[in-house]
Protein backbone atom coordinates (compact mmCIF):
# COMPACT_ATOMS: atom_id res chain seq x y z
CA UNK A 1 0.00 0.00 0.00
CA UNK A 2 2.87 2.25 1.10
CA UNK A 3 4.01 1.50 -2.66
CA UNK A 4 6.46 4.50 -3.60
CA UNK A 5 8.03 4.66 -6.97
CA UNK A 6 10.77 6.43 -8.12
CA UNK A 7 10.36 8.62 -11.89
CA UNK A 8 11.94 11.29 -13.72
CA UNK A 9 10.00 14.52 -13.92
CA UNK A 10 9.95 14.92 -17.64
CA UNK A 11 7.58 18.34 -17.57
CA UNK A 12 6.40 20.43 -15.00
CA UNK A 13 2.54 22.88 -14.80
CA UNK A 14 0.35 24.73 -12.28
CA UNK A 15 -3.48 23.77 -12.56
CA UNK A 16 -5.78 24.87 -10.44
CA UNK A 17 -2.84 26.75 -8.52
CA UNK A 18 -1.53 23.52 -7.89
CA UNK A 19 1.97 21.89 -9.32
CA UNK A 20 1.72 19.23 -11.89
CA UNK A 21 3.96 17.48 -13.78
CA UNK A 22 4.45 14.43 -15.90
CA UNK A 23 6.47 11.65 -14.85
CA UNK A 24 8.41 8.91 -16.17
CA UNK A 25 8.25 5.88 -15.17
CA UNK A 26 10.84 3.80 -16.92
CA UNK A 27 8.70 4.72 -20.05
CA UNK A 28 4.72 4.92 -18.66
CA UNK A 29 4.09 8.58 -18.20
CA UNK A 30 1.31 9.54 -15.31
CA UNK A 31 0.41 12.81 -14.45
CA UNK A 32 1.32 13.37 -11.19
CA UNK A 33 0.95 16.15 -8.37
CA UNK A 34 4.04 17.48 -7.60
CA UNK A 35 3.07 20.38 -5.49
CA UNK A 36 5.15 19.08 -2.00
CA UNK A 37 8.27 18.77 -3.82
CA UNK A 38 8.45 22.36 -5.20
CA UNK A 39 11.92 22.81 -6.03
CA UNK A 40 12.24 19.99 -8.32
CA UNK A 41 12.94 20.82 -12.18
CA UNK A 42 12.91 18.32 -15.45
CA UNK A 43 15.24 15.53 -15.10
CA UNK A 44 15.33 15.01 -11.80
CA UNK A 45 13.90 11.73 -9.70
CA UNK A 46 10.45 12.16 -7.27
CA UNK A 47 9.30 9.52 -5.20
CA UNK A 48 5.45 8.72 -6.03
CA UNK A 49 3.11 7.21 -4.26
CA UNK A 50 -1.06 7.80 -5.56
CA UNK A 51 0.18 10.26 -8.31
CA UNK A 52 1.66 12.40 -5.45
CA UNK A 53 5.23 12.98 -4.96
CA UNK A 54 6.24 12.75 -1.48
CA UNK A 55 10.24 13.47 -1.53
CA UNK A 56 12.51 14.26 -4.16
CA UNK A 57 15.37 11.27 -4.59
CA UNK A 58 19.02 12.28 -3.36
CA UNK A 59 21.62 11.18 -5.71
CA UNK A 60 24.48 11.40 -3.47
CA UNK A 61 22.71 9.28 -0.87
CA UNK A 62 21.29 7.33 -3.82
CA UNK A 63 25.24 5.89 -4.65
CA UNK A 64 26.39 5.61 -0.78
CA UNK A 65 25.25 1.92 -0.64
CA UNK A 66 27.36 0.94 -3.64
CA UNK A 67 29.95 2.70 -1.96
CA UNK A 68 30.15 0.93 0.98
CA UNK A 69 30.13 -2.09 -0.70
CA UNK A 70 32.67 -1.16 -3.06
CA UNK A 71 34.50 -0.53 -0.13
CA UNK A 72 33.93 -4.31 1.13
CA UNK A 73 35.27 -5.33 -2.70
CA UNK A 74 38.30 -3.70 -2.10
CA UNK A 75 38.74 -5.07 1.56
CA UNK A 76 39.36 -8.34 -0.16
CA UNK A 77 39.02 -10.26 2.82
CA UNK A 78 35.94 -11.06 1.40
CA UNK A 79 35.30 -14.45 0.11
CA UNK A 80 31.55 -14.56 -1.32
CA UNK A 81 30.35 -17.88 -2.34
CA UNK A 82 28.19 -17.74 -5.41
CA UNK A 83 24.89 -19.57 -4.95
CA UNK A 84 27.00 -22.26 -7.39
CA UNK A 85 29.80 -22.30 -4.99
CA UNK A 86 32.31 -20.96 -7.47
CA UNK A 87 34.77 -18.33 -6.58
CA UNK A 88 33.36 -14.74 -8.09
CA UNK B 1 20.65 5.91 -12.13
CA UNK B 2 16.72 5.09 -12.45
CA UNK B 3 16.66 4.17 -8.31
CA UNK B 4 15.01 0.43 -8.83
CA UNK B 5 16.96 -2.12 -10.83
CA UNK B 6 20.31 -1.20 -9.10
CA UNK B 7 18.54 -1.70 -5.83
CA UNK B 8 17.83 -5.72 -6.95
CA UNK B 9 21.31 -6.50 -7.93
CA UNK B 10 21.55 -10.42 -6.44
CA UNK B 11 25.31 -9.67 -6.27
CA UNK B 12 25.04 -6.98 -4.01
CA UNK B 13 22.94 -8.39 -1.76
CA UNK B 14 24.76 -11.63 -1.44
CA UNK B 15 27.84 -8.67 -0.36
CA UNK B 16 25.35 -7.24 2.54
CA UNK B 17 24.26 -11.07 3.23
CA UNK B 18 27.76 -12.05 3.63
CA UNK B 19 27.98 -8.60 5.99
CA UNK B 20 25.42 -9.50 8.32
CA UNK B 21 26.56 -12.95 8.70
CA UNK B 22 30.00 -11.75 9.84
CA UNK B 23 28.02 -9.35 11.72
CA UNK B 24 25.38 -11.28 13.74
CA UNK B 25 26.40 -13.76 16.91
CA UNK B 26 23.34 -14.14 18.31
CA UNK B 27 19.55 -14.91 17.73
CA UNK B 28 17.50 -11.47 17.12
CA UNK B 29 13.96 -10.92 16.17
CA UNK B 30 13.28 -8.08 14.62
CA UNK B 31 9.87 -7.17 13.12
CA UNK B 32 9.48 -4.89 9.95
CA UNK B 33 6.49 -2.58 10.18
CA UNK B 34 5.16 -2.21 6.52
CA UNK B 35 3.33 -4.30 4.82
CA UNK B 36 5.15 -3.72 1.36
CA UNK B 37 8.31 -4.99 3.33
CA UNK B 38 6.46 -7.63 4.33
CA UNK B 39 5.91 -8.47 0.28
CA UNK B 40 9.72 -7.95 -0.62
CA UNK B 41 10.87 -10.05 2.59
CA UNK B 42 8.98 -12.90 1.08
CA UNK B 43 8.86 -12.56 -2.22
CA UNK B 44 12.45 -12.06 -2.38
CA UNK B 45 13.28 -14.74 0.26
CA UNK B 46 14.96 -12.57 2.18
CA UNK B 47 13.97 -14.04 5.48
CA UNK B 48 15.86 -17.01 3.81
CA UNK B 49 19.08 -15.59 2.94
CA UNK B 50 19.57 -14.04 6.63
CA UNK B 51 21.52 -15.92 9.05
CA UNK B 52 19.62 -18.54 10.70
CA UNK B 53 19.20 -17.00 14.24
CA UNK B 54 17.83 -13.61 12.93
CA UNK B 55 14.11 -13.81 12.95
CA UNK B 56 11.87 -11.37 10.90
CA UNK B 57 8.38 -11.04 12.51
CA UNK B 58 6.17 -9.14 9.62
CA UNK B 59 4.21 -6.15 11.75
CA UNK B 60 0.91 -4.09 11.44
CA UNK B 61 1.46 -1.56 8.79
CA UNK B 62 -0.88 -3.34 5.97
CA UNK B 63 -3.53 -0.44 5.69
CA UNK B 64 -6.05 -2.63 3.65
CA UNK B 65 -5.52 -5.25 6.28
CA UNK B 66 -6.27 -3.36 9.02
CA UNK B 67 -9.25 -1.61 7.89
CA UNK B 68 -12.07 -2.41 10.48
CA UNK B 69 -14.95 -4.63 9.55
CA UNK B 70 -17.39 -1.75 10.85
CA UNK B 71 -15.72 0.50 8.30
CA UNK B 72 -15.69 -2.04 5.21
CA UNK B 73 -19.38 -2.16 5.95
CA UNK B 74 -19.45 1.24 5.99
CA UNK B 75 -17.86 1.63 2.63
CA UNK B 76 -20.53 -0.89 1.19
CA UNK B 77 -23.77 0.54 2.49
CA UNK B 78 -22.55 3.71 0.71
CA UNK B 79 -21.39 2.30 -2.29
CA UNK B 80 -24.83 0.58 -2.73
CA UNK B 81 -26.47 3.62 -2.83
CA UNK B 82 -27.89 4.72 -6.28
CA UNK B 83 -27.06 8.73 -6.16
CA UNK B 84 -23.24 7.52 -5.28
CA UNK B 85 -20.08 7.50 -7.38
CA UNK B 86 -17.66 5.34 -4.95
CA UNK B 87 -14.30 5.80 -5.79
CA UNK B 88 -11.06 3.35 -3.87
CA UNK B 89 -7.49 2.00 -4.38
CA UNK B 90 -8.12 -1.60 -5.96
CA UNK B 91 -7.01 -3.40 -3.20
CA UNK B 92 -9.56 -2.42 -1.06
CA UNK B 93 -12.40 -4.05 -3.77
CA UNK B 94 -11.41 -7.29 -2.73
CA UNK B 95 -11.72 -7.20 0.95
CA UNK B 96 -14.85 -9.25 2.32
CA UNK B 97 -17.28 -7.19 4.95
CA UNK B 98 -20.18 -8.61 6.34
CA UNK B 99 -22.40 -8.39 3.40
CA UNK B 100 -19.57 -9.19 1.03
CA UNK B 101 -16.87 -7.17 -1.23
CA UNK B 102 -17.49 -4.02 -3.28
CA UNK B 103 -16.20 -6.14 -6.29
CA UNK B 104 -19.12 -8.05 -5.93
CA UNK B 105 -21.30 -4.93 -5.41
CA UNK B 106 -19.82 -3.77 -8.57
CA UNK B 107 -21.09 -6.79 -10.60
CA UNK B 108 -24.25 -6.17 -9.24
CA UNK B 109 -24.38 -2.64 -10.99
CA UNK B 110 -23.25 -0.23 -8.14
CA UNK B 111 -20.77 2.26 -9.74
CA UNK B 112 -17.27 2.00 -8.03
CA UNK B 113 -14.58 2.81 -9.40
CA UNK B 114 -10.48 2.00 -8.99
CA UNK B 115 -8.84 4.86 -8.93
CA UNK B 116 -4.47 6.03 -9.12
CA UNK B 117 -4.78 8.28 -7.25
CA UNK B 118 -7.55 10.40 -4.71
CA UNK B 119 -7.09 13.36 -6.93
CA UNK B 120 -8.20 11.74 -9.76
CA UNK B 121 -11.73 10.88 -7.52
CA UNK B 122 -11.81 15.02 -7.46
CA UNK B 123 -11.59 15.27 -11.09
CA UNK B 124 -14.65 12.89 -11.24
CA UNK B 125 -16.53 14.89 -8.91
CA UNK B 126 -15.90 17.95 -10.85
CA UNK B 127 -17.20 15.97 -13.91
CA UNK B 128 -20.70 14.76 -12.04
CA UNK B 129 -21.88 17.26 -10.43
CA UNK B 130 -24.98 15.51 -10.05
CA UNK B 131 -23.95 12.72 -8.09
CA UNK B 132 -22.44 12.26 -5.00
CA UNK B 133 -18.25 11.15 -5.36
CA UNK B 134 -16.93 9.29 -2.31
CA UNK B 135 -13.49 8.54 -1.84
CA UNK B 136 -12.53 5.64 -0.07
CA UNK B 137 -9.48 7.30 2.56
CA UNK B 138 -7.50 4.39 3.88
CA UNK B 139 -4.04 4.57 4.35
CA UNK B 140 -0.82 5.36 6.82
CA UNK B 141 1.49 8.37 6.79
CA UNK B 142 2.09 7.98 3.38
CA UNK B 143 -1.08 8.39 1.71
CA UNK B 144 -2.54 11.09 4.47
CA UNK B 145 -0.96 14.33 2.01
CA UNK B 146 -1.82 13.14 -1.22
CA UNK B 147 -5.80 12.11 0.44
CA UNK B 148 -5.41 15.87 2.22
CA UNK B 149 -4.34 17.40 -0.59
CA UNK B 150 -7.76 16.02 -2.20
CA UNK B 151 -10.36 17.18 0.26
CA UNK B 152 -8.10 20.45 0.26
CA UNK B 153 -8.70 20.90 -3.58
CA UNK B 154 -12.32 19.74 -3.47
CA UNK B 155 -13.05 22.28 -0.82
CA UNK B 156 -11.22 24.92 -2.87
CA UNK B 157 -12.78 24.17 -6.58
CA UNK B 158 -16.58 24.22 -4.15
CA UNK B 159 -16.85 20.80 -5.13
CA UNK B 160 -19.90 19.86 -2.79
CA UNK B 161 -20.86 16.72 -4.12
CA UNK B 162 -17.03 15.15 -3.03
CA UNK B 163 -16.63 13.57 0.55
CA UNK B 164 -14.26 11.02 1.93
CA UNK B 165 -14.63 7.81 4.19
CA UNK B 166 -11.51 8.53 6.26
CA UNK B 167 -10.15 5.49 7.94
CA UNK B 168 -6.32 6.34 8.02
CA UNK B 169 -3.62 5.07 10.55
CA UNK B 170 -0.65 6.14 12.18
CA UNK B 171 2.19 3.62 12.80
CA UNK B 172 3.92 5.36 16.00
CA UNK B 173 1.15 4.35 18.16
CA UNK B 174 0.66 0.73 16.85
CA UNK B 175 4.20 -0.05 17.22
CA UNK B 176 4.48 1.95 20.93
CA UNK B 177 1.19 -0.68 21.52
CA UNK B 178 3.92 -3.54 20.34
CA UNK B 179 6.22 -2.53 22.42
CA UNK B 180 4.14 -2.32 25.63
CA UNK B 181 2.27 -5.92 25.40
CA UNK B 182 4.12 -8.08 28.16
CA UNK B 183 5.13 -10.87 26.04
CA UNK B 184 6.39 -8.76 23.38
CA UNK B 185 9.59 -10.40 21.47
CA UNK B 186 10.15 -7.58 19.07
CA UNK B 187 13.82 -6.41 19.50
CA UNK B 188 14.33 -3.79 17.04
CA UNK B 189 12.38 -2.69 14.02
CA UNK B 190 13.08 -1.88 10.40
CA UNK B 191 11.00 1.37 10.35
CA UNK B 192 8.58 2.14 7.52
CA UNK B 193 10.56 4.12 4.72
CA UNK B 194 7.81 5.77 3.03
CA UNK B 195 6.09 6.76 6.04
CA UNK B 196 8.74 8.62 6.86
CA UNK B 197 9.09 10.46 3.69
CA UNK B 198 6.49 12.51 5.06
CA UNK B 199 6.74 12.29 9.19
CA UNK B 200 10.70 12.25 8.93
CA UNK B 201 12.02 10.26 11.74
CA UNK B 202 12.09 12.35 14.80
CA UNK B 203 8.96 11.24 16.02
CA UNK B 204 10.79 7.70 16.52
CA UNK B 205 13.46 8.66 18.58
CA UNK B 206 11.77 8.94 22.09
CA UNK B 207 10.37 4.92 21.21
CA UNK B 208 13.89 3.90 20.55
CA UNK B 209 15.39 5.57 23.78
CA UNK B 210 12.03 4.58 25.90
CA UNK B 211 11.89 1.45 24.96
CA UNK B 212 15.63 0.54 24.10
CA UNK B 213 15.16 -0.74 20.77
CA UNK B 214 16.77 0.22 17.19
CA UNK B 215 14.67 1.68 14.14
CA UNK B 216 16.35 1.79 11.22
CA UNK B 217 14.17 3.80 8.71
CA UNK B 218 14.44 1.27 5.55
CA UNK B 219 13.28 1.42 2.11
CA UNK B 220 11.81 -0.98 -0.13
CA UNK B 221 13.56 -2.56 -2.52
CA UNK B 222 15.90 -6.25 -1.67
CA UNK B 223 18.96 -4.44 -1.59
CA UNK B 224 17.47 -1.50 0.88
CA UNK B 225 15.85 -4.12 3.22
CA UNK B 226 19.23 -5.93 3.41
CA UNK B 227 21.01 -2.54 4.49
CA UNK B 228 18.31 -2.01 6.92
CA UNK B 229 18.92 -5.70 8.57
CA UNK B 230 22.36 -4.88 8.42
CA UNK B 231 22.18 -1.58 10.27
CA UNK B 232 19.70 -3.00 12.65
CA UNK B 233 22.00 -6.20 13.30
CA UNK B 234 25.03 -3.94 13.81
CA UNK B 235 23.04 -1.67 16.67
CA UNK B 236 21.47 -5.05 18.84
CA UNK B 237 25.21 -6.45 18.53
CA UNK B 238 26.28 -3.19 19.71
CA UNK B 239 23.96 -2.62 22.65
CA UNK B 240 22.53 0.84 20.74
CA UNK B 241 19.07 1.75 20.51
CA UNK B 242 18.69 4.74 18.13
CA UNK B 243 17.23 5.82 15.45
CA UNK B 244 19.07 5.38 11.67
CA UNK B 245 18.14 6.68 8.37
CA UNK B 246 19.70 4.32 6.07
CA UNK B 247 17.15 5.17 3.32
CA UNK B 248 18.71 8.49 2.86
CA UNK B 249 18.16 9.11 -0.64
CA UNK B 250 13.65 9.58 0.01
CA UNK B 251 13.88 10.71 3.87
CA UNK B 252 14.94 13.51 5.78
CA UNK B 253 14.93 13.72 9.94
CA UNK B 254 11.98 16.09 9.81
CA UNK B 255 10.45 14.70 6.31
CA UNK B 256 8.30 16.89 4.47
CA UNK B 257 7.42 19.93 6.15
CA UNK B 258 4.59 20.90 3.28
CA UNK B 259 3.32 17.22 3.49
CA UNK B 260 3.38 17.37 7.52
CA UNK B 261 1.09 21.16 6.99
CA UNK B 262 -1.44 19.84 4.99
CA UNK B 263 -2.25 16.92 7.03
CA UNK B 264 -2.72 18.91 10.07
CA UNK B 265 -4.57 21.56 8.12
CA UNK B 266 -6.73 18.57 7.15
CA UNK B 267 -6.52 16.29 9.71
CA UNK B 268 -6.51 15.62 13.22
CA UNK B 269 -5.50 12.41 15.78
CA UNK B 270 -8.34 9.94 16.67
CA UNK B 271 -8.60 6.78 18.36
CA UNK B 272 -9.20 4.68 16.12
CA UNK B 273 -10.19 0.45 16.12
CA UNK B 274 -7.58 -1.78 13.77
CA UNK B 275 -8.60 -5.29 12.53
CA UNK B 276 -7.24 -7.62 13.99
CA UNK B 277 -5.12 -5.83 16.75
CA UNK B 278 -8.26 -3.36 18.54
CA UNK B 279 -8.75 0.14 19.07
CA UNK B 280 -5.43 1.67 19.70
CA UNK B 281 -6.19 5.36 21.50
CA UNK B 282 -4.80 7.93 19.04
CA UNK B 283 -3.53 5.93 16.33
CA UNK B 284 -5.71 7.41 13.82
CA UNK B 285 -6.51 10.43 11.56
CA UNK B 286 -9.90 11.65 10.78
CA UNK B 287 -10.99 15.17 9.19
CA UNK B 288 -11.06 17.96 10.66
CA UNK B 289 -14.53 19.91 11.66
CA UNK B 290 -13.81 22.68 9.33
CA UNK B 291 -14.04 20.18 6.20
CA UNK B 292 -16.97 17.89 7.93
CA UNK B 293 -19.18 19.02 4.48
CA UNK B 294 -16.52 16.30 2.88
CA UNK B 295 -17.28 13.65 5.53
CA UNK B 296 -18.76 11.02 4.28
CA UNK B 297 -19.43 9.46 7.81
CA UNK B 298 -21.46 12.26 8.55
CA UNK B 299 -23.14 12.68 5.19
CA UNK B 300 -24.74 9.45 4.67
CA UNK B 301 -26.33 7.65 7.64
CA UNK B 302 -25.42 4.12 7.89
CA UNK B 303 -27.53 1.29 10.03
CA UNK B 304 -25.21 -0.39 12.85
CA UNK B 305 -24.11 -3.91 11.26
CA UNK B 306 -23.28 -6.32 14.10
CA UNK B 307 -19.25 -7.64 12.37
CA UNK B 308 -17.79 -10.70 13.75
CA UNK B 309 -14.62 -12.05 13.05
CA UNK B 310 -13.75 -15.61 12.91
CA UNK B 311 -13.05 -17.91 16.58
CA UNK B 312 -9.88 -19.55 14.33
CA UNK B 313 -7.99 -16.79 12.88
CA UNK B 314 -4.82 -15.76 14.41
CA UNK B 315 -4.35 -12.35 12.60
CA UNK B 316 -3.98 -10.42 15.92
CA UNK B 317 -1.18 -12.53 17.52
CA UNK B 318 0.37 -12.05 13.64
CA UNK B 319 0.04 -8.65 13.25
CA UNK B 320 2.14 -8.16 16.84
CA UNK B 321 4.78 -10.45 15.57
CA UNK B 322 3.78 -13.33 18.42
CA UNK B 323 3.00 -15.92 15.60
CA UNK B 324 3.65 -16.92 11.81
CA UNK B 325 1.20 -17.56 9.23
CA UNK B 326 2.10 -21.00 8.67
CA UNK B 327 1.06 -21.65 12.86
CA UNK B 328 -2.57 -20.69 11.77
CA UNK B 329 -4.71 -24.21 11.58
CA UNK B 330 -6.83 -22.27 9.47
CA UNK B 331 -3.74 -21.03 6.83
CA UNK B 332 -3.88 -21.98 3.54
CA UNK B 333 -6.86 -24.72 4.13
CA UNK B 334 -9.91 -22.95 5.23
CA UNK B 335 -8.29 -19.71 4.72
CA UNK B 336 -6.61 -18.01 1.55
CA UNK B 337 -6.74 -14.75 -0.03
CA UNK B 338 -9.87 -16.09 -1.92
CA UNK B 339 -11.94 -16.75 1.36
CA UNK B 340 -10.03 -14.94 4.05
CA UNK B 341 -10.75 -15.24 7.25
CA UNK B 342 -8.98 -12.45 8.57
CA UNK B 343 -6.93 -9.39 8.57
CA UNK B 344 -3.90 -10.57 7.49
CA UNK B 345 -4.51 -12.73 4.55
CA UNK B 346 -7.56 -10.28 2.79
CA UNK B 347 -4.33 -7.97 0.68
CA UNK B 348 -1.20 -8.78 -1.06
CA UNK B 349 0.64 -7.15 1.55
CA UNK B 350 -1.01 -8.70 4.32
CA UNK B 351 1.89 -11.23 5.93
CA UNK B 352 -0.76 -14.38 5.59
CA UNK B 353 -1.68 -13.68 1.94
CA UNK B 354 2.10 -12.77 0.78
CA UNK B 355 3.60 -16.27 2.91
CA UNK B 356 0.49 -17.66 0.57
CA UNK B 357 1.30 -16.43 -2.50
CA UNK B 358 4.67 -17.41 -2.49
CA UNK B 359 3.90 -20.92 -1.02
CA UNK B 360 5.69 -20.19 2.10
CA UNK B 361 4.88 -23.37 4.46
CA UNK B 362 1.63 -24.46 2.74
CA UNK B 363 2.14 -28.04 3.70
CA UNK B 364 3.03 -26.81 7.46
CA UNK B 365 -0.42 -25.16 7.83
CA UNK B 366 -1.70 -28.52 6.21
CA UNK B 367 -0.40 -30.59 8.82
CA UNK B 368 -1.18 -27.98 11.80
CA UNK B 369 -4.48 -28.36 10.93
CA UNK B 370 -4.62 -32.31 10.48
CA UNK B 371 -3.25 -32.36 14.15
CA UNK B 372 -6.06 -30.36 15.32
Amino acid sequence: MCLGIPGRVVELWREHDILMGKVDFDGVLKRVCLEHVPDVTPGEYVLVHVGFALSQIDEAEARKVFAFLDGMEQLDELYVPSPDGEKP
Amino acid sequence: MKYLDEYRNPDAARRIVHAISKVATRPWTIMEVCGGQTHTIVKYGIDELVPAGIELVHGPGCPVCVTSLETIDRAHAIASRPDVIFCSFGDMLRVPGSRGDLLQLKSHGSDIRVVYSPLDAVTIAAANPTRQVVFFAIGFETTAPPNAMAVWLAHKRGLTNFSMLVSHVLVPPSITSILQAPDNRVQAFLGPGHVCTVMGYQEYEPIARRYRVPIVITGFEPLDMLEGLLWTVRQLEEGRAEVENPYARAVRRDGNAASRRLINDVFEVCDRKWRGVGSIPKSGLKLRYEYRAHDASRLFEVETIETQESPVCISGEVLRGMKKPHQCPAFGTQCTPDNPLGATMVSAEGACAAYYAYGRYLNAGAIALQQV
